[in-house]
């Protein structure tokens, strides 16, 4: 049986060899190392981690956790507050760094450092200058004022806007980076026009950049908010997730899961989150696979 | 001389008013860090701006592993320059050829393989932690360092290989049509035209697949766990164990582990630059 299925399949089709390019057989040899990386290392583990989420009770333990509320909550806070202010941040030092000055192209060479050190050193140098009885913050509020500064890190509100304000630092040179290189994109002919119109500084923005800007600006806006998503370090490294569990993110919260050996509710609160973050990399792609 | 009118003054101390806090806010943490590694412990901890008596000693107890938390100091360096170095070897390896692929050869199926990688792209790495923990662990690689090379390797590819793409779908195809008239093979026009017209992206790109590895610390602390096969990332997440961490020695280790990087971000800037933004800003 099995050697005439074999027989009628040479029939009709010649052997695989024959109906390709010498080229093409070297295409299919060199696309297959990464080929059999995503095989192993993105649909198996995806596979078995939607597998991992299949029972119902886990997104029933979900929905009774007030910790997962929490966590979503804080990430929404993170992502539609944190990012935004990041981006008009961005798009207003873009402006500040695309005028010619000596000093400000060497104050744009040190603007980059916190992008090009990894996050984990710096990270925890912030969590001792915030740290209530030692650290410089609070050193620097007493002397200023002769009162004891506040606990930053015991507050959930503070400590949340305190890994947001650490998210900022370390990826705002990256975003203002990108943005640069679109506003040099625009021919100089426009502002100088504009110049000889006496356009004020609003107008100039409003008609001239921001409508060459805008794609750019939103779809960086985008990638930074799927990215955040998957900011672990910010949070976990500042706070840990505390004080009492109240300043998790999703990413962080996966990981807490899986310490307590949750496995199933770890990737269940993955795969709440997929309804929010596939349409956005579904336009992402669209964007950028043209 | 001319002087400068009042309107040049004023826009000259706007642009002061903006960038002046822009240094601050840039250098704060960092200063911090520096200031940490150079202070006695007292000095440390009493929140001078400079401390009174400026020290190396930090640095000789990290250079001679005289800590608890440093035993293992040099062979953690060690495990993240290994693993750093491999990363960036075999996504240039797997990139490279799976650009060259797609891009030139125009193999059968490899646009689909592009939009995977893609997509792969966008997914956030820390929920892929998770599944790719438990997969390691089926692998049998747990605690392995191949378990944190291949996970990185899978993080860095699917960008590694859409920059690169979109380098050589530059590259004129007359070249490799002019290769193939004078009876050039794949692999010749491979290594001699391709990879020589192609060495500034893979610069750019094993720069970053370098840089990747070497901060990672998501990956590192769910992989490895080991004291003497983690990486100076998770290192550096262990001294937060102790209730009274020694904060100095860990901001010393933690600015001797940031110097690399900087390094090397720097001394390629202009390739990574030029290489990674046009790649993210293709609108």
């Amino acid at each position: 049986m099995a050697i005439t299925l074999s027989g009628d399949q040479a029939v009709a089709s010649p052997p695989l060899s024959a109906r390709l390019t010498p080229a093409q057989v070297w295409g299919i040899v060199l696309l297959a190392p990464y080929f059999l990386v995503f095989l192993a290392f993105v649909v198996y583990p995806v596979c078995y981690g939607l597998w991992l989420a299949r029972h119902p009770e886990s997104y029933v333990a979900l929905y009774n956790d007030p910790i997962f509320a929490r966590a979503a909550v804080n990430t929404l806070i993170f992502l539609v507050i944190g990012i935004n202010i990041k981006m008009l941040i961005a798009l207003f030092l873009s402006g500040f760094f695309a005028q010619q000055r000596t000093w400000i192209k060497w104050l744009s060479v040190i603007f980059i450092l916190p992008w090009a050190v990894p996050s984990i050193p710096t990270i925890l140098s912030v969590r001792f200058m915030l740290n209530p009885e030692w650290g410089m913050v609070n050193h620097f509020i007493f002397s200023l004022t002769g009162d004891d500064g506040p606990n930053w890190l015991n507050d959930p509100t503070v400590a949340l806007t305190m890994a947001i304000g650490v998210h900022i630092w370390k990826s705002l040179p990256f975003w203002t980076l990108i943005l640069i290189t679109g506003r040099l994109a625009i021919s100089h002919d426009l502002f100088e026009a504009a110049e000889v119109d006496g356009a004020s500084w609003w107008q100039k923005f409003r008609y001239i950049t921001w409508p060459s800007m805008q794609t750019l600006y939103v779809t960086c806006t985008l990638l930074s908010m799927i990215w955040t998503l998957g900011d672990f370090n910010s949070v976990y490294l500042l706070t840990g997730g505390g004080p009492a569990d109240l300043t998790h993110v999703l990413s962080t919260l996966g990981i807490r899961y899986l310490r307590l050996d949750q496995l199933s509710l770890a990737m269940a609160s993955i795969v709440c989150a997929m309804p929010f973050v596939l349409p956005l990399v579904y336009f992402m792609m669209k964007r950028l696979s043209r | 001389m001319k002087l400068p009118t009042l309107r040049e003054v004023a826009t000259e101390a706007k642009l002061l008013l903006i960038g002046i806090p822009v240094f601050i806010w840039t250098m704060v943490p960092i200063y911090h860090m520096f200031l940490f590694a150079i202070s006695p412990k007292e000095d440390a901890f009493s929140g001078k701006l400079w401390p009174d008596h400026p020290t190396l000693h930090n640095f000789s107890i990290v250079f001679n592993q005289q800590h608890y938390f440093l035993r293992d100091f040099y062979v953690q360096f060690w495990n993240s320059v290994v693993i750093a170095a491999s990363v960036g070897a075999l996504t240039l390896f797997i990139a490279t050829a799976a650009a060259f692929s797609i891009s030139r050869l125009r193999v059968p199926g490899g646009r689909v393989v592009m939009n995977l990688a893609l997509f792969t792209y966008f997914i956030p790495a820390a929920f892929l932690a998770v599944p790719m923990y438990r997969t390691m662990g089926n692998y049998g690689l747990l605690n392995n360092h191949w378990s944190l090379i291949l996970a990185m390797v899978t993080i860095a590819s699917p960008y590694a290989i859409w920059v690169l793409k979109q380098a050589s779908d530059k590259l004129p195809v007359e070249l490799d049509e002019a290769a193939v008239m004078d009876g050039a093979t794949t692999l010749q026009i491979f290594r001699l035209v391709y990879l020589p017209l192609m060495m500034p992206s893979l610069v750019a790109i094993g720069t970053y697949a370098v840089l990747l590895a070497w901060n990672e610390y998501l990956y590192a602390f769910l992989l490895l766990s080991n004291d003497r096969e983690i990486t100076l990332p998770v290192a550096l997440g262990n001294f937060l164990a102790a209730d009274d961490s020694p904060w100095e020695l860990l901001m010393t280790t933690g600015f001797i582990y940031a110097l690399p990087p900087a390094a090397i971000y720097y001394a390629f800037r202009r390739y990574m630059v030029g290489g990674l933004t046009a790649g993210a800003v293709k609108s």
